[in-house]
This record gives structure tokens, C-alpha cells and sequence, in this order.
């Protein structure tokens, strides 16, 4: 079963947590828009040691992740050889030349050409991941919401967003919760049962998560609108956190480093791919 | 509830956004069925997005499918794929607009009710999976444009089977569990 405390927020005194949640939000968006813009595998690399290096400076260790390292290794195994089975000609179009490797049929052949748009490809994936964990596990829910009404976003649109931060832990626990008691009575999930059944076992698992989810969701209201939640047009915050120094130079890095990946393409390249052919 | 107002936030929607995305994320992370092609799956998600989108209004429902599935796809694969998360947003949106047409929360969900839900979801379903999340995916990532309108063709089957067929169910049982408007009399 899946391990819950991989998701929960633990409190930790360094300079990545001490950071404010808007700060980690817009260092994730801009690092994030960084990546996806740029087809360039040396400046995406470059991010990707950056990421890394933040993930040892923040003190998360290598184990606590490395279930979704191994997911993520699998996805970009499957999407590298689908790319190469729909389009394996999809790099000589992109770049504009034919450099062959080898070949196994007519369609088939293999190009420089397609081996960089495909690594790039992967290495665009990959090196995504610490950035978007870094985000996850850094982040207090509440101090999230926080800081993103303090940016200026209405705290009516900020709450919803830290509310399933907040449950998001709860809810996995429950889903155990059920998935295990169902499966003590008798009920078979595994593919020894046969499709149409296994259909039904699993909605026999859902029903009672989703029932207890809307009785959770009155609750909350309840409990809020009593609070008088939504009565004002401002409120405060028990949990904000100022925006320091450390604040801005970080969000000024990550726009730095966005800033790069649109100049690299735009003066250095000519384009989003870094064409080494011509 | 006379007046139902299809873009109005209160507390609930407020509520029910918030669970409802940590509802669909844990779904859209575990519990998914196995097809028999290798590496399609339905979500099971999709379902119950649709569901929740009938039950609380578009507003919630976009955002319970958007929040959700960059949630999900951060915590998997470290960062979201945008073109999908959008998509999956604007489907459970759309689905969101016959929150107006079904009664569900007063007990009340016939076979037309069924029919209307279901024209919503495979317009939605069709809408953002074979338009909006192949073209984004072009836009976005450069991917190969037969390889992503495959992939996009094979998901709006699946979440339409998904939004159908739990959607459909979850709304009828749920409907079975609220008292009736109305089904109280005064004795005479």
C-alpha cells in the first residue's frame, strides 16, 4: 500500500521552507515555464542539476522520493518508444536534415536528428521533477493561502487551494481505510478477479469514500459559515508569513533563469530547438 | 433551492472545490481500471469529477478536475502536463453547466435526467479530449500531432465510459439517499 506520510507537510528550519508559499508558487511557475519553453537539452539539463541542488539544500532525502522517481522513469521509458513508433521521423522535420544512424526498415530509421529531439524530450520530463516536489513538500497549506491573498488574489479563490492541500493527506488515509475493510470481507481487487467484477469491487470502494466526502464538505461549510467565513471582503491570517528579503532575491533567480530560456531561444538559437545540424 | 445560480460562489462551492480536488486526486492516483490494452486505463476519477460538477455547478466542477489532476500528475511525475490539466478542467466545466438542469440534491433523478447528463459529458468528453488537449500538446510540448490525436481519440472513449457509467450510477444512488422535495404532508 501506499505509504501516506510521503504527502504530509513536516515543518523543517532551512532557507527553502522558510520561504514564503507565494515565493515557492512563483519559483515553480517560472522554473516549470522555464523547462516547458525551451527545447534546448544543455540549458535543460542545467535546471535540472539547479533542481537538485535546491532538493539537498531544502534536506529532502533522495529515499523519501524515490517511488515517484521510479514512476516517472517508467512514463518517460513508454512515452520515448511511442514517440519512436508513431513519429520516428518527427526529429528530421523538426531540425530539417537527414543524418541517419542506422535503420531497420525504410520508416524506421533512426537519425541524430530524432535521438536529440527524443532526449531532449526526456530530459524535459525529468527534469521537472524536483522542482514540482520541492513545491509539494515544502508548503504549508495554510500559509499558502496565506501568501497568495497577500499577492492579491481574492481569499475566496485562495482557499479552495488549501483546502485540498489540507484534506489531501486525510483523504488518502481514508481511501486506505476502506480499500482495507472492504478487502478483509472478502472483496477482490487484484487481477485474479474478472474485469466486469473487479468494475463493481472498485465502486464498492468509491461509494463509501465519496459519501463521506460530502458529508466532510457539510461539515466544513458549516463549520466556516458559522465562523462568519466569506462575511468581509478582507481577512487576516494566523499563519502569514512577511515577504523577506530571501523572498524576492529567490522569485529574481527563477525569473533570471526563465528570462535565459527565452533570450537562449530567441538570440542564440533563432527558435525553441537548439539546432546543432546546420 | 429555487434559484440556482450556475456562476455562484458560496461557502460550498467554496468547501466542496477544495475536498472534491483531494477527492479526485487520490482517485486519479489509485484507483483506476485496467482496460486490457496495456497502459489504458479508465479513471475512475473522471466519474466521479463528473458527479461533483452535476452536484455543485461548473465553477466547482473545473476547478475540482483542474486542481486535481495538477495535483496528482505534480506528486507522480513532478510536474504537471499543462495540455491535459487544462483539458480535464474544461471538460468537468462544461459537464458543470447541467448543475441548472438536474434536481439530484432533492432526490429527484429520472431516465431523462440521465439522458441530459450524458449529452453533457460526451460533448465535453469529445470537446476537450480529441480538440483542446491534442492542440495544446502541439502548442505546448511539439509532440508529434498522429501520436497525440491517437492518444486523445483513446482518452475521450475512456473518460466518456468513466463519466457515463460512474457518473451516471453515482448520481442515481446518490439521489436514492436525499428525502424528496416535497415528501413531507401536513396531517390533517
Amino acid at each position: 500500500m501506499m505509504k501516506t506520510k510521503l504527502f504530509d507537510y513536516v515543518e523543517k528550519d532551512n532557507a527553502v521552507y522558510n520561504l514564503t508559499g507565494f515565493t515557492k508558487l512563483a519559483c515553480f511557475l517560472l522554473l516549470s515555464a522555464s523547462v516547458m519553453f525551451s527545447y534546448d537539452i544543455r540549458f535543460i539539463l542545467a535546471v535540472g542539476v539547479l533542481g537538485f541542488l535546491i532538493l539537498k539544500l531544502a534536506e529532502i532525502k533522495l529515499k523519501r522520493i524515490r517511488m515517484m522517481l521510479l514512476y516517472v522513469g517508467l512514463f518517460i521509458l513508454l512515452n520515448f518508444i511511442l514517440t519512436f513508433i508513431f513519429s520516428p521521423r518527427y526529429g528530421v522535420e523538426l531540425y530539417g536534415s537527414f543524418h541517419p544512424l542506422f535503420s531497420i526498415t525504410e520508416r524506421y530509421t533512426l537519425t541524430k536528428e530524432q535521438l536529440l529531439y527524443q532526449c531532449t524530450k526526456s530530459a524535459k520530463y525529468a527534469c521537472a521533477i524536483p522542482i514540482g516536489i520541492l513545491f509539494f513538500l515544502c508548503t504549508n497549506p495554510s500559509e499558502f493561502a496565506a501568501s497568495l491573498n497577500k499577492a492579491g488574489l481574492s481569499y475566496k479563490a485562495a482557499y479552495p487551494l488549501s483546502l485540498t492541500l489540507r484534506y489531501f493527506p486525510d483523504m488518502i488515509r481514508n481511501y486506505n481505510d476502506i480499500a482495507l475493510a472492504q478487502q478483509s470481507r472478502g472483496l477482490e481487487l487484484s487481477s485474479k478477479e474478472k474485469l466486469g467484477k473487479r468494475i463493481k469491487n472498485i465502486l464498492n470502494i468509491c461509494f463509501p469514500l465519496i459519501l463521506v466526502t460530502l458529508d466532510r464538505i457539510e461539515i466544513v461549510t458549516n463549520a466556516m459559515d458559522l465562523r462568519g467565513f466569506g462575511k468581509n471582503r478582507k481577512r487576516t491570517w494566523y499563519v502569514a508569513k512577511p515577504m523577506r528579503r530571501s523572498d524576492w532575491t529567490a522569485i529574481a533567480l527563477c525569473a533570471l533563469v526563465l528570462l535565459v530560456s527565452i533570450l537562449l531561444s530567441a538570440l542564440v538559437n533563432g527558435s525553441r530547438f537548439w539546432n546543432p545540424f546546420t | 433551492m429555487d434559484d440556482k445560480k450556475l456562476f455562484k460562489v458560496s461557502t460550498r462551492t467554496i468547501v466542496a472545490t477544495g475536498i472534491g480536488a483531494a477527492l479526485f486526486t487520490v482517485l486519479f492516483m489509485y484507483v483506476k481500471i485496467p482496460t486490457g490494452i496495456p497502459n489504458t486505463e479508465i479513471q475512475t476519477a473522471y466519474g466521479v469529477g463528473a458527479f461533483f460538477a452535476a452536484l455543485f455547478g461548473p465553477i466547482a466542477g473545473g476547478l475540482i478536475a483542474f486542481i486535481g489532476h495538477a495535483i496528482s500528475d505534480s506528486v507522480q511525475y513532478g510536474s504537471a502536463w499543462w495540455s491535459w490539466v487544462v483539458a480535464s478542467g474544461i471538460s468537468c466545466f462544461i459537464i458543470g453547466l447541467s448543475y441548472k438542469r438536474l434536481h439530484v440534491e432533492d432526490g429527484v433523478f429520472t431516465g431523462k435526467d440521465a439522458i441530459v447528463f450524458n449529452i453533457y459529458q460526451v460533448v465535453a468528453n469529445a470537446l476537450s479530449w480529441m480538440v483542446i488537449a491534442p492542440l495544446l500538446d502541439v502548442i505546448i510540448y511539439a509532440e508529434p500531432a498522429n501520436l497525440v490525436f491517437t492518444q486523445g481519440w483513446v482518452a475521450a472513449l475512456s473518460n466518456a465510459v468513466s463519466a457515463g457509467v460512474i457518473g451516471t450510477l453515482l448520481l442515481f444512488v446518490y439521489s436514492k439517499t436525499r428525502a424528496k422535495k416535497g415528501s413531507l404532508s401536513e396531517e390533517k
